[in-house]
């Protein structure tokens, strides 16, 4: 894995969670610590393979993300100093922005809005979902 | 007027890859003093030096600037080449192209004026070298192995069979290390203590070995060929020549404390030996546990002792000693898992390290060679062996790969499956690493004949329920979580450097890595060389390795050893400093900072107004004077230089550096 | 003082001496150079046994000379391959930086560091670092000799 992917999600991913995936030698400590494996259809460890591989599409199907509970287990046990509880919230956030293709411009809002809105709030909400 | 060549080196095209070697040698050519400039392919190839050789005879050059890579590399190279050529070896100068210039730097435009910069400050350096001449160096024919250990006594002998005199010196009051700890050794099965113990028997009784049991040392001072060591012989409170081995004081003892050698999970008494097959097989009284030194009574080892061998008065010795090498082969220690609170290490007496379990395969360990539970002493149906516990684990462990774990748990497993056919094994790995002759057959062996199940995934928790510990863990290949309810677990602790090395190579001399391991002088052309000339190191305190590689680098290590040995004299340091005498004042300033006693006060005298002057200056012996220039700072009148480092060399260099501003 | 040494030219870049002891700091330079790390080429090195060889005159030189920095690298301290070498480098540098700083020169022009041979890396940073900031407070007009002659 190079510093940069192909794959937009993850690019994102390692942006707001200043996590790097490539670093991980998939031993597989994160699963075997986390309290909520049960529920969840891909295990930790194989979050950070698939985002190793740019699995994309897979990911964002999977419910794993959405069932960890962020209890930061896996980040304390990980031996490669890898915060997945941190990736798992990246991953969250970008499919948030993205759902439902979550498009939004200065033509979503009415001029009254745009005057009483505060200028930070509409850039950065330009920013998130125009991505 | 100076007759510089300088020679520039494409490396390949390691150098010329980000220099450009044609504006390089143009450019030298307008230096001052240089009168020929030349470039090749391999400078250090043999038509490389000829090309340096050739060039010295037809142009009746004087000095030598080669432009190649670090001088710690090739300098000793060009030295021989220019004195083959008629040159004295010190009129050679390095420009460091490589290493310091077109490794580091990824374009031309960056890399070529800095080369051209590096390559006029050495010409300018150049133009100022002196012949010099090194002293010669008597060595000491005797060598000193720290660390009895298999590295240490491995060393001992292969020096000793060459007809030196060896003293080793080992911190437990008997040789043997951790080898002598081990059950059987992979993958062969030998019994540990059944190839070592004729070893250790054998340095013991060697005429060229002096074993210095329950020593340390405490200060090395002097250089190569003359290292002047202090050791200090700890008090055995026993007279070694009066015992006779024969245990009773052991027997009688009343006062018990944790056995080292059995890392703590088994007793010993106050006056022992730390196993049955000790050498030398004499006692040693703990006085930190011994009743009559903590509270003056009992002294029953004393009265039982059929020779009267027990002296209480004994005191510790200094012993003083003139070394020509030292071969360091302090050995490592395995790391406290308690530190990873999910494995609950410390906490229950069923949880142990590799090498605490291995102890009870042992017919004089904790166990008397029963493998059991040490909470209720029934046999184990199912142990789970934990994997890189501590290793590869740049977060709260080691980040290097301890390289021995995967092979001794295969071992284990397979023991434990030869004296308990009902038991069941589990490996929780992450990669099972057998790189060695007949390694990956041995771990295959264990996995498919031995039913030992390996699971390749990690644990997350360890928790005691009923009389068991249960194993939460997962197997990443199936993507399963697994629980296993097992009797025993084992935890492969990382092999690291033991926690005093730093300490100790401060003493000696040599430095470590950022693991506190020993550094060697270059991780593949110098395994056993340290920076400091005449020491070596040997085992597993340069990295964890397994017994095969620690007894071959303890040979090699003998083998540069011997080699010094068998020189009559050393050549020494030829950048040595110089006192002006007639401008020397005579304070002596230099004398205080001189690491190595090597500047003296002497009485000189001089003609003034018609008479004679008597004075007090000072002077340096160029055989003591290693040329660290510490001398050339303090010394208040200037008259103090250091040849091959002279200020005026260093000067030059600056000026020609900033020639570029 | 003439014009041109008051003027910053645009593509100024600055250029940094550093002394490294043999054993320690310049083998770490080397072993950066077998990692293949990079740096910036403003640095130059020149080697010297032992920090304890550092005459405060070569550092004064260096800047008369104008260099816009210097560094002194050596072994950490208690490493010393000669023993007590940097500890007597340690003492009469920092004592030497604050002369520096009394004589209105800016001491962050003068760096000493400990970097030993098994840290390519932090050579690797430590020049790095030194650059940038030499960078940010611009060429050394105090010191410099302005009838030494410059070349390109």
């Amino acid at each position: 894995m190079t510093a940069s992917s192909k794959s937009r999600l993850i690019d994102e991913m390692r942006m707001q969670s200043g996590q790097d995936p490539s670093c991980c030698f998939q031993c597989a400590k994160c699963s075997a610590a986390c309290p909520v494996t049960a529920a969840m259809d891909l295990l930790p460890h194989q979050v950070i393979r698939y985002l190793q591989l740019g699995l994309e599409e897979d990911l964002a199907k999977s419910k794993t993300p959405w069932i960890c509970a962020s209890c930061f287990t896996c980040a304390a046990r990980c031996p490669r100093d890898l915060d997945l509880a941190r990736m798992m919230e990246g991953i969250r956030l970008v499919m948030l922005r993205r759902r439902d293709g979550n498009k939004f411009g200065p033509a979503d809002l009415t001029p009254e809005q745009l005057k009483k809105l505060p200028q930070q709030a509409l850039v950065s909400g330009f920013r998130k979902y125009n991505k | 007027m100076p007759r510089t060549g300088v020679f520039i080196c494409h490396c390949g095209t390691n150098i010329a890859g980000t220099v450009d070697i044609e504006k390089t040698v143009k450019a030298s050519r307008s230096f001052p003093g240089v009168v020929h400039a030349d470039d090749y392919r391999y400078l250090c190839s043999e038509m490389g030096q000829d090309i340096i050789k050739n060039a010295i005879k037809d142009n009746n050059l004087d000095r030598v600037v080669v432009g190649t890579c670090s001088p710690r590399m090739h300098e000793q190279t060009f030295r021989k080449a220019a004195s083959e050529a008629g040159l004295n070896p010190y009129m050679v100068e390095v420009a460091n192209i490589r290493e310091h210039c077109s490794w580091v730097h990824r374009n031309m435009d960056e890399a070529t004026p800095k080369a051209v910069a590096l390559v006029r400050a050495a010409a300018a350096k150049a133009a100022l070298n002196d012949p010099l001449e090194a002293p010669a160096i008597e060595v000491e024919k005797r060598a000193l192995v720290i660390g009895g250990g298999i590295a240490g006594i491995q060393t001992a002998l292969d020096i000793a069979e060459a007809g030196y005199v060896v003293d080793l010196v080992e911190r437990e009051p008997s040789i043997g290390g951790r080898m002598a700890q081990l059950e059987k050794t992979f993958p062969t099965l030998d019994c540990s203590a059944c190839i070592l113990t004729p070893k250790m028997v054998e340095a013991a009784q060697h005429p060229n070995i002096n074993l210095i049991t329950y020593s340390e040392v405490e200060e090395v001072k002097g250089f190569v060929g003359q290292f002047d060591v202090k050791i200090r012989q700890k008090a055995r409170s026993i007279d070694p020549v009066k015992c006779t081995g024969c245990g009773i004081c052991y027997e009688k003892c009343p006062a018990k404390a944790p056995s080292e050698f059995e890392m703590g999970r088994a007793k010993r008494k106050a006056i022992y030996v730390p196993f049955p097959q000790a050498v030398p097989n004499i006692p040693v009284i703990d006085r930190e546990n011994c009743l009559y030194f903590k509270k003056g009574r009992c002294q029953i080892c004393a009265k039982e002792c059929p020779p009267q061998a027990v002296d209480y008065e004994q005191q510790d010795e200094i012993l003083e000693r003139r070394y020509g090498v030292i071969v360091v082969a302090t050995g490592f220690d395995q790391l406290d898992p308690s530190i990873y609170g999910e494995y609950g290490y410390g906490q229950h007496p069923d949880i142990l390290t590799g090498l605490e379990f291995e102890r009870l395969f042992n017919a004089s360990g904790p166990t008397a060679g029963k493998v059991v539970r040490l909470s209720d002493g029934k046999p184990p149906k199912k142990v789970v062996f934990i994997q890189c516990v501590g290793s590869r684990d740049k977060a709260r462990g080691m980040n290097y790969c301890s390289k021995i774990c995967c092979m001794y748990t295969a071992k284990q497993a397979l023991l434990l499956k030869e004296k308990l056919p009902d038991a069941k094994s589990y490996v929780f790995y992450i990669d099972v690493r057998t790189a060695g002759k007949g390694y990956e057959e041995f771990q295959r062996r264990a996995a498919e004949e031995y039913d030992v199940a390996y699971l390749r995934g990690q644990v997350g928790k360890i928790f005691p329920e009923n009389d068991y510990l249960v194993v939460r863990g997962v197997d990443s290949l199936s993507g399963k979580t697994i629980e296993i309810n097992a009797d025993m677990v084992v935890l492969a602790a990382a092999a690291i450097a033991r926690s005093d090395a730093t300490e100790l190579g401060r003493i000696v001399g040599i430095n470590s890595d950022s693991y506190k391991f020993f550094n060697e002088a270059h991780p593949k052309l110098k395994p056993v060389e340290t920076h400091t000339a005449g020491i070596f190191i040997a085992g597993a305190c340069q990295a964890p390795k397994d017994i095969p590689d620690t007894v071959a680098q303890a040979g090699a290590a003998a083998v540069k050893a011997i080699g010094l040995l068998s020189k009559e004299l050393l050549k020494g340091e030829a950048c040595t400093a110089e006192v002006n005498q007639a401008e020397c004042s005579g304070c002596l300033y230099c004398e205080a900072v001189c690491p190595y006693n090597a500047i003296n006060p002497v009485e000189i005298e001089e003609r003034y107004h018609g008479g004679t002057l008597q004075r007090t200056v000072a002077e340096v012996n160029p055989s003591l004077c290693q040329g660290c220039g510490s001398c050339t700072v303090i010394c208040r009148s200037g008259s103090i230089n250091l040849r091959g480092f002279t200020n005026e060399q260093i000067l030059a260099e600056v000026d020609a550096i900033c020639l570029q501003r | 003082m003439s014009t041109a040494l008051n003027e910053t030219k645009a593509n100024w870049e600055p250029l940094i001496v550093a002394f490294c002891c043999t054993w320690c700091s310049y083998a770490g330079g080397d072993l950066a150079g077998t990692s293949r790390m990079s740096y910036p080429s403003n640095v130059k090195v020149i080697r010297v046994p032992c920090s304890g060889r550092m005459n405060p005159m070569f550092v004064l030189r260096a800047f008369q000379r104008g260099a816009d920095g210097v560094l002194v690298a050596g072994c950490h301290p208690g490493d010393c391959h000669y023993t007590t070498g940097n500890y007597h480098g340690r003492r009469r540098l920092s004592a030497f930086k604050k002369l520096v700083e009394f004589a209105g020169f800016e001491p962050e022009r003068f760096e000493v560091r400990w970097i030993s041979s098994s840290e390519g890396d932090k050579f690797a940073e430590e020049m790095e670092t030194i650059t940038e900031k030499i960078k940010a407070l611009g060429p050394n007009r105090k010191m410099r000799d302005a009838r030494w002659q410059s070349v390109t």
